[in-house]
């Protein structure tokens, strides 16, 4: 791709730095810590599934077991047809008996006496999860196996899970290698009926007009869930629950008519909410190819705690990066809330950000499928200019992600007709700056979820105007000194600006300010704080240490400035804010 | 677990209502302008029309004033009536499809002489792209026309051919099917055109020596059956199609 905004690289390097320095600070923050979904991921990926009689799915029961909390049981009834809007049972109950630094059993990791356990019992990871669940085994009652015995045996069974993710990983490349992709920027669609038995026939419908992604909507609410419900599922409001089984279901299907169209057609769903790692592992089990991951999403759009959102994002982002799944970054979410062309350097802050953090969890630049969106208002004089310079600038900063390119939502109004109109600059947009994947805009945008054919006449419009101006972004070149170079060149300089001011405010005092998406977010705030806890000394957990290996990102806090880590683990056990209560949001950062 | 496969909802066919993102569902778009100006009268009176269509649940979505006192209104609603599906019958040309060198190997077989084809764009009509597209060399979406099949002798004679004049062509030329092209439809004038046609055959006792076939985007076969023609085609249609139906039909009646 040849540069042609004239956009000064030397900038370009300080925003990245600055973005560097925000990330080194974060991980070096969540490697002191863990979470109650860390360590439910690292059961699901030794192989624990189902629910037990109360519908609790077995990752949480044990996990709730360990920890001896008093209280802390999800609501019951969490398989299929639950509400979907409980409010998360512990999200906001404060830090309660055995969560926070005193450990209770879970502080230096699940994996440990569950692995324990299993040696002492000889049963699999399944029926101890069961045994524990149901049976009222208690894992802390049982004959300590010895350190070195349990942990020999905790890597190899991790070794074992991370099979099966290769195994995956391994299936995905042969079928790109045999049946081949669709050219970029990918055709994404979603489908959002709520019942995944239609979603596999609207998806197939989809991926035969000529869907390249296909992404299962969830659920209102299932971000505020702190659990992953179960089973296939039926009833869903505004989309249908992220389960495993549901996974299994759509992949099958997806795989079918792959085979049909001769076009390998990836699925996606969201790792965002209380269960970050969880949906990671499950995808990472089911071949996901895409997931939505983003630093922050859970922070300022669904009010989950920022330390809680953080910790998770690190661990689900190192298993998507070994899955091979390209994580889709939600930076179009702060144009829903603020003015496009005002908020427009802040997208491209969080752009840097995200790719910080990225890098951090092994994620390759080619899995960075960093968010922006066409918001502006279509009534501006030169808006699209406006639009064409924020794409390009993307294409520019971040050459090799497959940018995820969002289509207007914002100023959609009911009337479908210019709706679709809208939808089309979009698609002119996306293809003169040659985006990684298209998320197609829906002329009922702001009316319903996409009806069948809503989703054909947006395909046909994409690959319509995709093909007739296929290679104009080989053509076009922007005057140095017009609008749209200039234009860039103002947003970048903005950015850049914002991430050095983020850095000296230190990253969750910023969040706490507002910064991002004018929405303010404190450390202790949030839902899921209580299911944060610092590490203890003899923290164990088999995945991430393999993964780092094998992510080649070296041994936990390696890549941190040892300062921030040692900051970061002082300010935690100082005990400012209570220990799980979140450390004081100023430590670690270098000031 | 259940097989999915099981578990995806079935369409009754004896009572089929329009799909949206749920089997059954009904739901339906439309979008209309009305003589008044636009405001809550307006939106009320559109879903009155709406519900009265037999449509439930009338959801305005759009309502915008265009001028003169008319408003624009886009509404979505569910379709509470539905059709038999399963015992609907719709006339279809059935002859088997063939392609360009089956069709030139079958006149060489079964019918033994070239064939002649004459075509016309009737009346004052001057749309030519129809009868061109079957009849031209170079023909219509990847299909070579008539005139390009060498057992077939093919006269396109274009547009505003008056049905006397394309008589007489079919006469002198020795006719085996004649093809006419309507694409003008206003005030029904195609009808009256290929009407007379008909007549105008029948009267020359010509009728039951050609095979008779007419074209155009408003045609369907149903049509040209009421109208006395042996076939007639719609959008979309290429020389093999009317090809292998003439040649079919010449063979069933003898006429070979």
């Amino acid at each position: 791709m040849t540069p042609k905004l004239h956009l000064d690289e030397a900038w370009i390097a300080r925003g990245r730095a600055a973005a560097g320095r925000i990330a080194d600070w974060m991980e070096a923050f969540t490697q002191a810590r863990t979470t109650v979904a860390v360590e439910r991921t690292v059961l699901r990926l030794l192989g624990v599934d189902g629910v037990n009689a109360q519908g609790v799915p077995l990752p949480n029961a044990v996990v709730d077991a360990v920890q001896g909390a008093v209280g802390g049981a999800i609501p019951a009834g969490c398989g299929q047809g639950m509400g979907g809007v409980s409010a998360d049972a512990r999200g906001n109950a404060g830090a309660g008996p055995g969560s926070g630094g005193r450990g209770g059993g879970l502080a230096d990791g699940i994996a440990r006496p569950f692995v324990n356990g299993m040696l002492a019992t000889g049963l699999s990871a399944q029926a101890l999860a069961e045994a524990v669940a149901e049976g009222g085994l208690r894992l802390e009652e049982l004959p300590d196996m010895g350190e070195a015995a349990v942990r020999q045996a905790a890597l190899r069974l991790a070794e074992e899970g991370l099979a099966r993710i290769d195994k995956n990983r391994r299936r995905r490349e042969e079928l790109l290698a045999r049946l081949g992709e669709g050219p970029a920027p990918l055709l994404y669609v979603i489908v959002a009926t709520g019942n995944i038995y239609e979603d596999v026939v609207q998806a197939r419908a989809a991926a035969r007009q000529g869907a390249d992604i296909i992404a299962v909507i969830r659920s209102t609410g299932q971000s505020l869930l702190d659990y992953v419900p179960y089973g296939a599922t039926t009833e869903g409001y505004g989309g249908t629950y992220a389960t495993q089984e549901n996974f299994r279901i759509m992949r099958e299907a997806l795989d079918e008519v792959s085979e049909e169209v001769g076009r390998y057609v990836r699925l996606c769903n969201y790792c965002s909410g209380l269960c970050m790692p969880e949906i990671a592992a499950m995808g990472a089990l089911e071949r996901l190819d895409v997931m939505l991951n983003d630093a922050l999403y859970g922070i300022l759009f669904r009010d989950i705690n920022p330390q809680r959102t953080l910790i998770d994002q690190m661990f689900s982002r190192m298993i998507n990066a070994y899955a091979g799944v390209i994580i889709n970054t939600g930076e179009d979410n702060y144009l829903t809330t603020a003015d496009a062309v005002q908020a427009a350097h802040t997208v491209l802050a969080s752009q840097f950000i995200n790719e910080q953090f990225a890098l951090r969890a092994g994620l390759r630049e080619e899995q960075m499928g960093l968010g922006h969106a066409f918001e502006m208002d279509p009534m501006l004089e030169d808006g699209f200019l406006l639009e064409v310079a924020q794409a390009q600038m993307a294409r520019e900063i971040f050459p090799r992600a497959p940018l995820k390119y969002m289509p207007p939502t914002k100023h959609m109004t009911g009337n479908i007709f210019r709706g679709h109109v809208q939808d089309a600059m979009f698609n002119l947009a996306g293809i003169l700056t040659q985006q990684g994947i298209q998320l197609l805009g829906m002329m009922t945008e702001q009316i319903h979820t996409p009806l069948l054919s809503d989703r054909h006449l947006s395909l046909e419009a994409a690959r319509y105007i995709f093909r007739n101006a296929r290679h104009l972004g080989d053509e076009v070149v922007f005057r140095p000194d017009g609008r749209i170079a200039r234009r860039a060149q103002t947003v970048l300089r903005e950015a850049v600006e914002l991430l050095e001011r983020i850095e000296r405010m230190g990253f969750l005092e910023a969040l706490a300010e507002g910064v991002f998406a004018d929405v303010r977010r404190t450390p202790a705030g949030g839902r899921g704080l209580s299911g944060v806890l610092m590490r203890g000394p003899a923290y164990f957990n088999p995945f991430e240490e393999l993964l780092r290996d094998r992510l080649g990102l070296g041994p936990a806090g390696g890549r941190g400035t040892a300062r921030a880590a040692a900051e970061a683990v002082r300010g935690g056990s100082s005990g400012a804010l209570g220990a799980a209560g979140g450390t004081d949001p100023g430590a670690g950062v270098s000031a | 677990m259940a097989n999915w496969r099981n578990e995806i909802a079935k369409v009754d066919l004896t009572r089929v209502r329009p799909y949206g993102d749920t089997m059954d569902d009904g739901k339906v778009q439309l979008s209309f302008s009305l003589p008044v100006p636009d405001g809550p009268e307006a939106v009320e009176a559109a879903r009155q029309l709406a519900a009265k269509m037999g449509l439930a649940e009338p959801v305005v979505v759009h309502h915008e004033d265009i001028g003169e006192g008319f408003t624009f209104l886009i509404l979505y609603g569910r379709c509470t009536h539905s059709v038999d599906y399963a015992h609907i019958q719709v006339p279809k040309v059935d002859a088997p499809r063939m392609g360009f060198d089956e069709i030139n190997r079958f006149i060489r077989e079964r019918i033994g002489r070239k064939i002649t084809v004459v075509g016309a764009c009737t009346g004052t009509d001057a749309h030519t792209v129809g009868i061109d597209a079957i009849m031209n060399m170079k023909g219509y979406h990847g299909e070579y026309g008539l005139e390009r099949y060498p057992e077939i002798r093919a006269f396109n004679l274009g547009s505003q051919v008056e049905n006397e004049e394309l008589l007489k062509a079919a006469i002198e030329l020795e006719a085996d099917a004649i093809l006419v092209s309507q694409v003008v439809t206003q005030k029904d004038v195609h009808i009256h055109n290929l009407a007379a046609l008909v007549d105008l055959l029948e009267a020359e006792g010509l009728r039951e020596r050609v095979v008779l076939v007419c074209g155009g985007p408003r045609i369907t076969h149903e049509l040209a059956l009421e109208l006395g023609y042996d076939a007639g085609f719609g959008p979309g249609t290429v020389a093999p199609d009317v090809a292998s139906f003439i040649v079919h039909e010449m063979v069933r009646r003898g006429l070979a």
